[in-house]
């Protein structure tokens, strides 16, 4: 047999291909893998001034993980759908995500309405499901973690200090819907609780724009104060009309919503200066956290866009990071895993403060933050640490009930 | 006392917005026939001319007196020429041709502006009344809506223009005869039509939010008022404007402002059942 040229080549071949085969081998190209983070949100259509910054400090969130190494020494490699605030591609997208992307995680969705749509999809595909926004409570889902505030944890405190301030009888303005309807009733309870009283509630469907008779009647009921949990476009003319009435000298104004999709940019001091609000984050918060995260979101996307940094983003953000702390504690991208390791009280100092997941309910404990308008900015009076989910305790416990898939609707 | 000057006050107020928000409705629809669905996108652009041109540092009233109308009847001028004039006398498809234009409009809005609220702020302060305090912008509201139909009728009536017009809406062919280009005259009145809708959007445009769906708040309004004003234009405008205001104010006052709106659709209902043809279908026939 003679050894020709050829022969030899063949053989370093086919060793080179045995080498490559190696469970050596195969380990590394494993490791090399992506851990595949999915999310959907409404980055155009008529709520992209919420989803517009979500996407951003998603965005700013991959980068910073990818920077510091990834995770597990894998990189993250973000799948982001833009569901063009078309309800019907939620549950598209997100079918998308589990069954043909695969993702190891999906943080999505902005309305209620929205998160519904693809909560029950992700359970059933055993996806993890992170919702990072305030709303009205009530969710008791083991799959789902929720690390946006809702209405008891801002309200119990703001209520106080405003009645402090202003004195004990409340006119309420809310939007017509789920959101308006659970949040006045938690208003009258915070009043009645701290010994004050609420004088009329009134409630406006999402197009009313025009608030003249309202603002007479609220002048005939002369309340200290006037609580607005008005919601959108249309809603932000009463802020307007009442400042043009000349009534903000006369009775100060409180909200449990404007601000949240950086509406304060849009009125101007005049209109919206000395209106209390309460929530999880501004930017004008003076920590060394805020600050990193402002820089760094400033030096990805531009200086002129921090002013429309807001709570949604800020809150997404903190989301996937407390998702990869999870996933460092756990060591592993495994469903079960990763929430228990969440349950184990596990939290992370982001730019807002710090965020521990309540295991009862998988909800977030947070810190919020009393805040006046001033300047067009959210200028922070007082900062109150880690506020539990109060209401969504009530009727919620997922240690004793892990089996639970609902969202309650709490009897205030 | 104070409080019913107020509430009188408030129902002024409500009727001069409807009649504002429905006067070039009245012209395109109750004088031309042409179902205009972008006649709400038309008040929206106004809004947004008034907010650009009052950035860009021009006087606010300029900004809502003259820009908004002149930009939106220019507007309006390009459409007519590209899209109804082929489409004179055929209701329904001017009504397809239109609601594809109000989407487009929408559209270019969230384009340009983004879909996000903007604004300028009320240039009238607030003045108190015995109790209360009322929003001053309201009179200038109301005084727009006075002058623009007594301007109407002015027109209308005492002018060759509006002779003209007149004729030509009633019978094109007898004004062409008599030596009129139905033609321009067509062109002109939607002009004037779509000014008028620019001048709503900018007066509109200081009280509120503006976003690019905007105009959809305003169009089953504008809709009900012109369709229950009936034949004539100034007087019909006037008398249903004033019945819905007169309606919905007062139970807005008295529950809420959902069954202020509800009230007024009861009302524009049982109204169409009893006077089909409009308010001036039966009372005030004949006059404009």
């Amino acid at each position: 047999m003679t050894i020709t040229r050829r022969t030899i080549l063949k053989g370093a071949a086919a060793a080179g291909s045995a080498a490559l085969a190696s469970p050596v081998f195969i380990r590394n190209a494993f490791a090399e893998d992506p851990i595949k983070l999915g999310t959907v949100f409404d980055i155009s259509g008529i709520f992209d001034a919420y989803g517009k910054p979500i996407d951003m400090a998603v965005q700013l969130a991959v980068k910073q993980l990818n920077d510091g190494g990834g995770l597990l020494g894998r990189p993250i490699e973000h799948i982001g759908y833009d569901t063009q605030s078309n309800m019907a591609l939620y549950t598209q997208y997100a079918q998308q995500l589990t069954r043909q992307v695969k993702v190891d995680v999906v943080h999505g969705g902005i309305l209620s309405a929205s998160r519904e749509a693809i909560r029950q999809t992700l359970r059933r595909a055993n996806t993890l499901y992170f919702y990072n926004i305030q709303y009205e409570g009530g969710v008791c889902d083991r799959n789902c973690f929720i690390t946006g505030v809702t209405p008891a944890q801002t309200t119990e405190v703001q209520i106080p200090y405003t009645m402090e301030k202003w004195g004990k009888k409340v006119y309420i303005l809310a939007a017509d819907y789920n959101y308006g309807q659970l949040m006045a009733r938690w208003i009258q309870k915070y009043f009645k609780d701290n010994g004050g009283e609420t004088v009329a509630v009134d409630f406006f469907p999402l197009d009313v724009a025009d608030f003249g008779s309202t603002i007479t009647k609220i002048q005939t009921a002369a309340p200290d104060m006037v609580y607005s949990a008005l919601v959108g476009g249309a809603h932000l003319s009463f802020y307007r009309q009442w400042a043009a009435a000349g009534m903000k000298s006369r009775i100060p104004l409180a909200s449990t919503t404007l601000g949240v999709g950086s509406e304060h940019l849009v009125l101007t001091p005049e209109e919206g200066d000395g209106i209390v609000v309460c929530y999880n984050y501004s930017p004008e918060l003076d920590t060394p956290a805020n600050k990193a995260f402002t820089t760094a979101w400033g030096e990805m996307h531009g200086a002129e866009t921090i002013p429309n940094i807001h709570e949604l983003a800020v809150s997404n953000y903190q989301g996937i990071m407390l998702w990869a702390e999870a996933v460092k504690a756990a060591n592993s991208v495994e469903h079960d895993s990763l929430i228990t390791a969440l349950d184990s009280g596990l939290s992370y100092e982001g730019p807002a403060g710090m965020v521990t997941i309540d295991p009862k309910t998988h909800h977030a404990t947070l810190d919020v933050h009393l805040m006046e308008m001033r300047d067009q900015k959210l200028n922070v009076i007082k900062s109150f640490g880690a506020r539990e989910p109060i209401d969504t305790q009530l009727v919620c416990d997922l240690v004793a009930n892990p089996d639970d898939n609902q969202q309650y609707e709490i009897d205030i | 006392m104070d409080l019913a000057a107020v509430f009188i006050l408030e129902i002024l107020y409500s009727i001069a917005v409807l009649v504002l928000i429905s006067a070039g409705l009245a012209v395109v629809f109750g004088m031309m026939r042409v179902i205009n669905l972008a006649h709400g996108e038309f008040m929206m652009m106004g809004g947004y001319a008034t907010i650009v041109a009052v950035k860009a540092g021009v006087n606010v009233y300029v900004a809502m007196l003259i820009v908004a109308p002149l930009a939106v009847g220019l507007i309006g001028l390009v459409v007519e020429r590209l899209v109804i004039r082929f489409l004179y006398g055929r209701l329904v498809d001017t009504m397809l041709a239109t609601w594809g234009l109000s989407l487009a409009f929408t559209g270019a809005a969230v384009m340009i502006f983004g879909n996000t609220t903007t604004g300028v702020s009320t240039p009238i302060e607030g003045f108190t009344l015995g109790a209360y305090q009322i929003n001053g912008y309201n009179f200038f509201i109301i005084i727009v809506s006075i002058l623009l139909l007594v301007a109407s009728y002015i027109v209308l009536r005492g002018t060759r223009l509006g002779l003209v017009a007149r004729g030509t809406m009633q019978s094109a062919d007898m004004a062409s005869a008599l030596g009129y280009s139905p033609d321009r005259v067509y062109m002109t009145t939607f002009f004037v039509g779509s000014a008028l809708a620019g001048l709503a959007g900018g007066v509109l445009a200081p009280l509120v939010g503006l976003v690019p769906t905007w105009g959809t708040l305003y169009i089953a309004k504008a809709f009900i008022t012109v369709i229950s004003g009936g034949a004539s234009i100034v007087l019909g405008l006037l008398s249903s404007a004033t019945v819905f205001g007169l309606v919905s104010q007062t139970f807005t006052f008295l529950s809420g402002p959902v069954i202020g709106e509800v009230a007024l659709l009861v009302a524009a209902i049982v109204l169409l059942r009893l006077l089909p043809q409009g308010i001036t279908g039966r009372f005030f026939k004949g006059r404009l």
